[in-house]
């Protein structure tokens, strides 16, 4: 019990140091989560520069080259309407992660922004938030995803092909159902932040409501957000997969890694590698937010650093 | 005469050059909580009818054990929590009915000092721009007269100029304290609540800390409102004393009767109970049975009965009134069927 | 000073605690050397971080990781508490030597009644029955002045007042009659009024079992009331030791002296405290000389006869009287 007050009373180092060179100094130090770090970044260039990395147009079809394993001039040879696998990998880079992003974005942001309100005014606004999140948190959320799923899978957005819609859709989708964890979050920080003595002092030099939101618990409650939003992406990047693959998430052509992956199923054995490494980047971008979440949370943690 | 007329007499009455703030039955009782619903199943009667006031220069020590309500007193003549009951009069206008606007303007006049160093500096800001935050939320001067302020109030309260771009974390404890003190001095305020200034402070640093604030306190002309558990620093530093038991205040008199001449028996006990540093001094020790009793069920009667070691019948069925026994320049106000 | 006399009951020689942590090695025990006679209260006073808290948990060896013994020697009644194999050592704890804290309601555990986990020490080092044990842990109770102990010893710990708390750790602590119990700031968290009834007991137990106290405390209103001799540390080192008269009436180190000046005494009104410059050092990058020197004004007022000698060099502890011992170049 005592080890942990005689190890801060024994730490009584002053240092100057810029917050973010701190968090930077004990992020480097988690292995795991720089190597996510660059992989990540890797994944996001790639995203990024497809235009001009894709060796080919992904949705271009080639019906002489079908179902074609590896050559010089498709690395990760054609699918089923011969398009190149290898493009279609790179540009599915792009859709992946703008789905995850986005939709970590609103959901992120609902979220936090419900939990603020459940936190900051409590009664009964907070006992209705959160048996809304108690029970959403109990429905079972992948069969709910499928059945939405395929009930709106005939819907087109006006202006939209059909499978674009589908991405909007999804992304829809996965926003309503992922605002929870970080509405809980955000509402423990809020309430934690209002037993602060600062924001009390803040209140007898006569500042509002409003701007004690603003000057003092956003900038408080941003390094939770941030790790909760990192490790929201790696969550959203698996849904998306799994929707996708089982055929009610993004519709193709467009490419995601999902759907390449239930593309690959009939050839599974005879090219195995072609569902393989759509596997392997769901599986490595996923992990790599993970890793990174984790070490954004130790880095940014205040307790560490008094 | 009509009501109104009457609250305007009162208010006139009472805005004397004297007295800056005037408590008057003060009462604040938090509600307990219970069940889904929560509806409220009991009150914690943390200040149950408080009454003294604070004259303008005076340091006044608010002195009792864990629990008692001093706290919640010092909190409610700010309005930083909502009273149930009563009235406070700072410089003769009521807190209580201010409107909005009207309480921040008036917040200029009275700040807070809270126990607590670490929490009470915003860990994400400069400690120059939690100074300067007051001045800044009452659009005084502008961005660059605001770091003069700033500059000057570190140097008042013995920092450096330098510190002013410097993180909260990298400060210790002592250091905190006099930031959260220039903080409360950037809006020139007349009274100030020091809520345990120094209690969570090295011993060494505690002194420091007393020390500035006597000498600021001569400097800008300051009231305080001192609460604090230590009966030796109340002694040090206050004019006159209140000592609360259970919300309420059992005695309050000038600091040299209150220690020379204690007429509660809490008072009594509390002061024998306080450990002199002094090998050589042997005291007779008066021992309270017992424990504080829970301000959800305060007992019948005077509440210090129960542990009272001169309580006699009539003290658990009437509770006693708080009167003054000396003479209105020496006053001397308790609250004890044995004294009267 | 006899050191080989058969009264003293622990002997503490050199111990030096360091805690390596990622921004370096905190020297928190560095060379401290006391020892504690049969039952008698030596005082242990300093500030937050002046080590007196890890000296107390090296003696019990319960240091865990960062933190690491790294040499010196605990001889309690002749045996090298460091050296023991640690079976051994956990018979000792609670029953040759115990201690108790300053938040007595979280060393408790919530999901037990107070009355089980009494009878659990003597369950655990006596071998007695369930029915037994709750019957002697009535008993202790009853002897640490808690009303009703037949009732209380079926309360969980979280039904208990801070005070009542802390009467069952010291009923808990002195269950198997240790020879040393040690009191790590016993009545910090407590109320004024409760403070002096701990206090009143735990004398009054030390009178009537003879067990010796290490009363670890910042309040030297405690230690002149409660205490034979007083050991005050500073970053990590012992700097006065003598007994309690000696330390009111004439302390020697000027780090003491500021300290009793810097107190308020009820009864004796000053229109100003003496204060001490400066803060605590950082254990990490302590001082080359006296770690006292940076804060030390006697050292100014000395400066011709001492030099630059105390930013330079640090002092060893000497004797300066009987039972006195000082660590400053002011001395002899």
């Amino acid at each position: 019990m005592a080890t942990a007050e005689l190890q801060a009373e024994a730490l009584l180092t002053v240092r100057e140091e810029s917050y973010l060179l701190i968090v930077w100094r004990r992020f480097r130090r988690h292995r795991v989560a720089l190597m996510g770090a660059v992989i990540l970044l890797a994944f996001i260039l790639i995203a990024a520069l497809a235009p001009w990395i894709a060796p080919y147009d992904p949705y271009a079809q080639n019906l002489l080259l079908k179902n074609a394993g590896p050559s010089p001039a498709h690395w990760l040879g054609t699918d089923e309407l011969g398009r190149d696998v290898l493009s279609r990998l790179i540009y599915a880079a792009r859709i992946s992660l703008a789905v995850a992003f986005v939709v970590t974005l609103i959901s992120q942001t609902t979220g936090a922004l419900i939990g603020a309100i459940s936190g900051y005014f409590g009664g009964w606004v907070d006992n209705l938030i959160q048996r809304v999140v108690d029970f959403m948190l109990t429905l079972p959320l992948l069969p709910l995803l499928l059945t939405i799923s395929a009930l709106l899978s005939d819907v087109t957005i006006p202006g939209l092909t059909r499978e674009w819609s589908s991405v909007v859709i999804i992304i829809l989708v996965l926003s309503v159902f992922g605002w929870m964890g970080s509405a809980r979050l955000v509402r423990g920080v809020v309430l934690s932040l209002r037993e602060q003595t600062f924001t009390e002092a803040a209140r007898a030099l006569g500042m509002s409501d409003l701007q004690i939101v603003i000057r003092h618990m956003i900038p408080n409650a941003m390094a939770p957000i941030i790790v909760s939003a990192t490790l929201s992406l790696g969550t959203v990047i698996i849904l998306e997969a799994a929707l996708s693959f089982l055929g009610f998430g993004v519709q193709p052509p467009v490419p995601t890694w999902g759907n390449m992956l239930n593309n690959a199923q009939a050839d599974m054995w005879t090219q195995p590698f072609k569902a393989i490494i759509p596997g392997f980047c769901i599986f490595l971008t996923s992990l790599s937010f993970n890793f990174v979440g984790d070490g954004l949370r130790d880095a940014l943690d205040p307790r560490l650093k008094r | 005469m009509t009501l109104t007329q009457m609250q305007v007499q009162t208010t006139l009455d009472l805005s004397t050059d004297q007295d800056l703030v005037v408590v008057r039955d003060l009462k604040k009782y938090f509600p307990v909580r219970r069940g889904l619903l929560q509806r409220i199943t009991a009150w914690v009667k943390a200040v149950d009818g408080a009454s003294f006031t604070i004259r303008r220069g005076e340091t006044l020590g608010l002195v009792g054990e864990s629990g008692c309500g001093k706290t919640t007193v010092g909190r409610t003549i700010l309005r930083l929590i909502e009273p149930t009951a009563g009235e406070v009069y700072f410089e003769g206008r009521n807190i209580f009915t201010l409107s909005k606007a009207e309480l921040k303007t008036l917040r200029r006049d009275m700040q807070i000092i809270f126990q607590d160093p670490y929490s009470s500096l915003d860990p994400r800001m400069p400690v120059g721009a939690s100074i300067a935050e007051g001045l800044a939320v009452h659009g005084i001067g502008t961005p660059k007269e605001r770091f003069e302020m700033v500059v000057d109030l570190l140097r008042k309260v013995g920092l450096e100029d330098y510190h002013a771009r410097r993180y909260p974390h990298e400060f210790s404890g002592g250091q905190r304290q006099r930031i959260v003190i220039a903080r409360a001095l950037a809006l020139r305020p007349k009274f100030i609540v020091c809520d345990e200034p120094i209690s969570a402070l090295d011993v060494s640093i505690q002194a420091q800390i007393i020390n500035l604030l006597k000498e600021l306190q001569e400097e800008f002309k300051l009231t305080y409102l001192f609460i604090a558990h230590n009966l030796s620093v109340i002694e040090h530093v206050s004019d006159r004393v209140a000592v609360m038991y259970l919300g309420k205040i059992v005695e309050l008199t000038s600091r040299e009767e209150l220690y020379r001449n204690p007429l509660h028996p809490y008072t009594q006990a509390l002061l024998s109970a306080v450990p002199i540093p002094d090998p050589t001094l042997k005291r007779e020790r008066i021992l309270l049975k017992g424990d504080v009793p829970s301000p959800l069920n305060p007992p019948s009667g005077c509440r210090f009965h129960p542990r009272c070691p001169v309580a006699t019948r009539y003290c658990a069925r009437e509770e006693p009134p708080f009167v003054n026994i000396g003479t209105r320049e020496r006053e001397h106000w308790v609250a004890c069927w044995r004294i009267m | 000073m006899q050191r080989d006399g058969r009264d003293i009951l622990l002997d503490v020689r050199d111990l030096r605690t360091y805690f390596f942590t990622e921004d370096g090695v905190v020297k928190a025990v560095d060379g401290v050397s006391f020892h504690v006679r049969r039952g008698e209260i030596l005082g242990l006073v300093g500030e937050s971080g002046c080590g007196k808290s890890v000296t107390s948990l090296s003696i019990m060896r319960l240091i865990t990781p960062p933190g690491r013994i790294l040499g010196g020697q605990v001889l309690f009644d002749g045996i090298d508490l460091l050296k023991l194999p640690e079976p051994e050592m956990v018979r000792l704890r609670g029953s040759r030597i115990s201690m108790i804290f300053q938040q007595p309601v979280s060393c408790l555990n919530p999901v037990f009644k107070v009355g089980d986990q009494i009878a659990e020490v003597f369950q655990v080092h006596e071998g007695v029955s369930r029915v037994e044990g709750w019957r002697r842990a009535v008993e202790l109770l009853r002897m640490v002045g808690i009303p009703d102990p037949e009732r209380r010893a079926h309360s969980y710990p979280h039904e208990l007042s801070g005070g009542m708390a802390q009467r069952v750790m010291i009923a808990m602590a002195l269950a198997l009659g240790p020879e040393l119990l040690i009191a790590d700031e016993p009545t910090t968290a407590l109320d004024v009024t409760i403070q002096a009834q701990i206090l009143d007991l735990m004398r009054e137990l030390q009178r009537r079992m003879h067990t010796a106290i290490i009363l670890i405390t910042h309040d030297m209103g405690i230690v002149a009331e409660m205490c034979d001799r007083v050991a005050v540390m500073y970053a990590g080192q012992i700097i006065e030791e003598a007994d309690v008269q000696t330390i009111f009436t004439n302390p020697q180190h000027p780090y003491t002296r500021g300290l009793l000046g810097s107190i308020p005494v009820m009864g004796v009104v000053r229109p100003r405290l003496d204060t001490i410059p400066g803060t605590v050092p950082n254990l990490i990058n302590l001082p080359p000389g006296c770690r006292f020197a940076p804060r030390c004004q006697a050292r100014l007022e000395h400066q011709a006869r001492l030099g630059n000698r105390c930013l330079e060099e640090n002092p060893p502890l000497i004797h300066t009287g009987p039972g006195h011992q000082v660590r400053c170049w002011l001395y002899p």
